[in-house]
């Protein structure tokens, strides 16, 4: 019996590749939205609501199915070298060890907010595309440009339909992204960088809602809400397949390779040096292996004493790291989505060359307002309450002492240290 | 000329001398002329104390080594915080990455998060969602297990030909720790399995707690068979930049899915199709559709010397030619080696028998007539699986794609040992 399963199992296998790659395409999402269509149609005109509404069971039952089979069909290609588990119930050892408490409804609620592509876990909201250009603009057009372009190596979102079969696809929400969901969920969990989460939920709609208008994929008037989320169409929503490695390749490159007379020559095709954008290795102490035990003790002795009389710079170090994503300082600092903050101390608000200030900060540079230790504390108390009107998205240091390691920080980076 | 003889680096300037000396001299053992004072003279350290014990409460490797560290490649991201460096390969032995040159990619920064700040909730599908605690995570059953995390973008700037000098660029986006931790399983037994009822088609979502709030999809399969929450690596705990104090380590599965900071395992009843699972992480082929859900890292292997930073440092004669491989399907049973760019192949000496999803150190003992190469290196695991070129690559996936490049690497050697990143017909 196993000999004549052997050789039927593999033709079976075959046939569920080609429905799964079939159904692959239609992901569900969009046999969903179908179905909402169906829905809506059904309910404009009443007397044919039953016999749509079998049909759409119908439709549900055919899904469930071939969803059944897709999972069946992602197992056996996922399935490797005979190091399958067979998951059920019944297979699993016992292991209750009663470690751990119960989550409480509120934890799960503060943790659990990722959605679906169903829409499921979507909170209750709505923005439009106008107001989500205004909120762009403020909060992540500074990596992402004002036109959802993109800035610098910063991810671009709009634009690059038809490019995917290009040698450098540009990969964009538009071009590429297959579920609204997505775009949603990432706005919402990991956005604005180095500021995440403190968007609230019609931000993100109205974020989001420009995002497809700067693809348009929606006109400039949309309004993106919890109703009619599902009803947009992704533009590359059928432009994946699951992973088909098992037949396109591993069945043709499980072979006995060769060993000799492999091929009748060789050439050089292609040299990376030529290219030239390897970083150079820089000159490292081994390197040069000149330092002798007397500078070593001497660079020991004044690493100690600076580590000592600076503990506050030290420590504002550590502060610094919650400005990082926005703001550099020290040796070829450059402007990032905030301003570079060496020579802070005594420097104009609003006075770095080449720095896009909000208008709140050009202004106080034209009052001539400059930084001090006392206008600097105020500053990182409140930020948005000092400066009203600042690009800035940090919320403020809660705490007097690392405001004053972070003041000594910056300080450090100051030719004039302001006391 | 190249950019490496424009420039010569220390190690090009040690290596090209130390060949000339060496090829000065007649073959086979060479005779000294005047006495090593070396030897002849009594040295410092061999008179003098060195340091006591605690000099160093946690060790660093000696000063002369500070170059074996990791890089990164400052054109490939936007910013180091959302970046990735890579572990320096080339010049490391054995198969056990150390922590502190193991490479690191971070989506939002390393964080820092103490043990007694730290929980992990278990919800959605299960029969009681709960948090579990660092302690409570000590007081499960513990495994231990070496494994390779593997970036999938590992060599995929190399798609389109070769473009960076060194198997620390080409090859680094990969290293192989021994995991301490608990079996996932039994993290989610602990919140109960039964309200999931048909686990065939059950799937986690796995989150960290850093601002990117990493989020992957893994079928419960997986899941369930053997995936590892872990807490140690190389027998200390994590490091910040790995995910102190808990991450995910899913074995032969890109690095993506190994969450860092791993704060949430949710039970769901299909993918969530985040971020990092639709945009990112997914393949282009040549025709514009995209391949999905390709976890498995294919088998792969590299030469780490000699390459473009550890040059053949002597002349013709015994040449030791190692490298690592590796693959997502299991063991590697054999490493192939060729000289002249894949026209004949010699198997190499595995360094000890491949462990199924961890790296395998692999040997060729050989003699270097100091004639140019085309050094080449083949892996084989455990399903007959070959490590494909990179045409044979290309014929199926065009040159689109950015992760699982998973091609034979050529490093051409010239006649002074040098060593350059080519590709081949």
């Amino acid at each position: 019996m196993s000999k004549f399963l052997n050789i039927l199992l593999p033709a079976l296998g075959g046939a569920a590749i080609v429905l799964g790659v079939a159904f692959g395409m239609a992901s569900r999402n969009y046999q969903s939205q179908e179905v909402d269509a169906v829905l809506s149609k059904a309910e404009a005109a009443e007397q044919r609501t039953k016999e749509k509404a079998l049909e759409v069971a119908e439709l549900t039952g055919r899904l469930d199915d071939l969803e059944g089979s897709l999972t069946d069909l992602k197992r056996s290609m996922a399935n490797t070298g005979g190091t399958s588990v067979n998951v059920t119930q019944a297979s699993l050892p016992k292991a209750d060890y009663g470690l751990g408490r119960v989550a409480l409804p509120q934890e799960i609620a503060a943790w659990d907010i990722n959605i679906h592509p169903d829409g499921a876990g979507l909170p209750k909201g709505r923005g439009d595309a106008l107001t989500g250009e205004e909120v762009f603009a403020e909060k992540c057009a500074s990596c992402h440009g004002d036109f959802a372009e993109g800035v610098d190596n910063w991810p671009v979102l709009a634009g690059g339909f038809d490019t995917l079969t290009d040698k450098d696809p540009v990969k964009t929400v538009g071009s590429y992204w297959p579920y609204l969901s997505t775009v949603w969920d990432y706005v919402h969990r990991s956005m604005p960088f180095g500021g995440a989460q403190t968007l609230s939920h019609d931000e993100v709609y109205a974020i989001v809602a420009y995002i497809l208008y700067s693809n348009d994929l929606v006109e400039e008037e949309f309004e993106l809400t919890s109703e009619n989320f599902l009803d947009v169409e992704m533009y590359n929503a059928n432009g994946f397949i699951i992973d088909d490695r098992e037949t396109t390749e591993y069945i043709n490159w499980r072979i006995e390779p060769c060993m000799e007379n492999c091929k009748a020559s060789v050439e050089i095709t292609m040299r990376a040096s030529v290219l030239d954008v390897t970083p150079e290795e820089e000159e490292s102490a081994a390197a040069k292996n000149t330092a002798t035990d007397a500078d070593l003790e001497s660079v020991k002795v004044a690493a100690a004493v600076l580590e000592q009389q600076n503990a506050l710079i030290v420590d504002g170090e550590r502060v610094f790291k919650k400005c990082k994503a926005c703001h550099q300082v020290g040796e070829n600092a450059k402007n990032k989505s905030g301003p570079h903050l060496n020579n802070l101390m005594g420097r104009s608000l609003g006075a770095v060359d080449g720095f896009k200030y909000s208008r709140a900060f050009a202004e106080a540079s034209q009052e001539g307002r400059v930084w001090t230790i006392d206008e600097l504390a105020a500053f990182l108390k409140k930020p948005k309450a000092y400066i009203k009107g600042t690009k800035m998205s940090f919320a403020g240091l809660k705490n007097a002492n690392d405001i004053d390691a972070i003041i000594a920080y910056l300080a450090s980076y100051s030719e004039q240290s302001d006391d | 000329m190249s950019k490496w003889q424009k420039s010569p680096s220390r190690r090009q300037f040690l290596s090209g001398s130390a060949a000339a000396v060496a090829g000065s001299m007649s073959a086979g053992a060479a005779a000294a002329q005047t006495p090593d004072p070396l030897i002849t003279q009594v040295q410092d350290w061999a008179s003098y104390a060195g340091d006591g014990v605690d000099e160093v409460r946690y060790g660093l490797p000696i000063r002369f080594e500070d170059d074996v560290v990791r890089r990164n490649v400052p054109w490939l991201t936007a910013d180091p915080i959302s970046s990735i460096n890579f572990t320096p390969i080339h010049a490391l032995d054995g198969t056990i990455t150390p922590q502190g040159c193991a490479f690191e990619r971070h989506h939002s920064g390393a964080i820092e998060l103490r043990k007694q700040d730290y929980r992990l909730m278990v919800n959605g599908l299960v029969d009681r969602p709960i948090i579990l605690t660092y302690a409570d995570l000590e007081r499960l059953p513990r495994v231990n297990h070496v494994y390779f995390c593997e970036c999938a973008a590992n060599t995929g700037m190399e798609w389109a030909g070769a473009q960076l000098n060194g198997a620390q660029f080409t090859h680094g986006m990969i290293h192989n720790m021994e995991y301490t931790g608990v079996p996932l399983r039994l993290v989610l037994q602990q919140a109960g399995l039964a309200a999931a009822e048909d686990l065939s088609n059950k799937w986690v979502f796995v989150e960290g707690a850093d601002a990117s709030s990493n989020g992957r999809s893994i079928p419960m399969e997986k899941a369930l068979d053997d995936v590892i929450v872990a807490f140690k690596a190389n027998g200390e705990a994590l490091r910040k930049e790995h995910g102190y104090p808990v991450r995910l380590v899913v074995p032969g599965w890109e690095g993506n899915l190994w969450v860092k900071w791993l704060r949430r395992i949710e039970v769901t009843d299909r993918s969530v199709e985040s971020r990092e699972e639709t945009s990112k992480y997914t393949d282009v082929l040549a025709n514009g559709m995209a391949r999905k859900w390709t976890w498995v890292m294919d088998a792969k292997s590299v030469i780490t010397a000699p390459s473009p930073q550890s040059p053949i440092s002597h002349g013709p004669g015994p040449l030791v030619v190692t490298g690592l491989a590796w693959s997502g399907h299991g063991r590697i049973t054999r490493v192939d080696v060729s000289k002249d760019g894949g026209v004949s192949w010699e198997t190499a000496r595995l360094g000890t028998q491949g462990q199924t999803k961890a790296l395998t150190r692999f040997y060729l003992d050989t003699h270097w007539s100091g004639e140019p190469m085309m050094l080449q290196a083949r892996a084989i695991d455990e399903t007959g699986y070959v490590q494909p070129t990179k045409t044979q690559l290309r014929e199926v996936r065009g040159e689109n794609s950015v992760y699982h490049n998973n091609c034979i690497q050529t490093w051409y050697v010239n006649e002074q040992g040098i060593a350059e990143n080519v590709e081949v017909s």
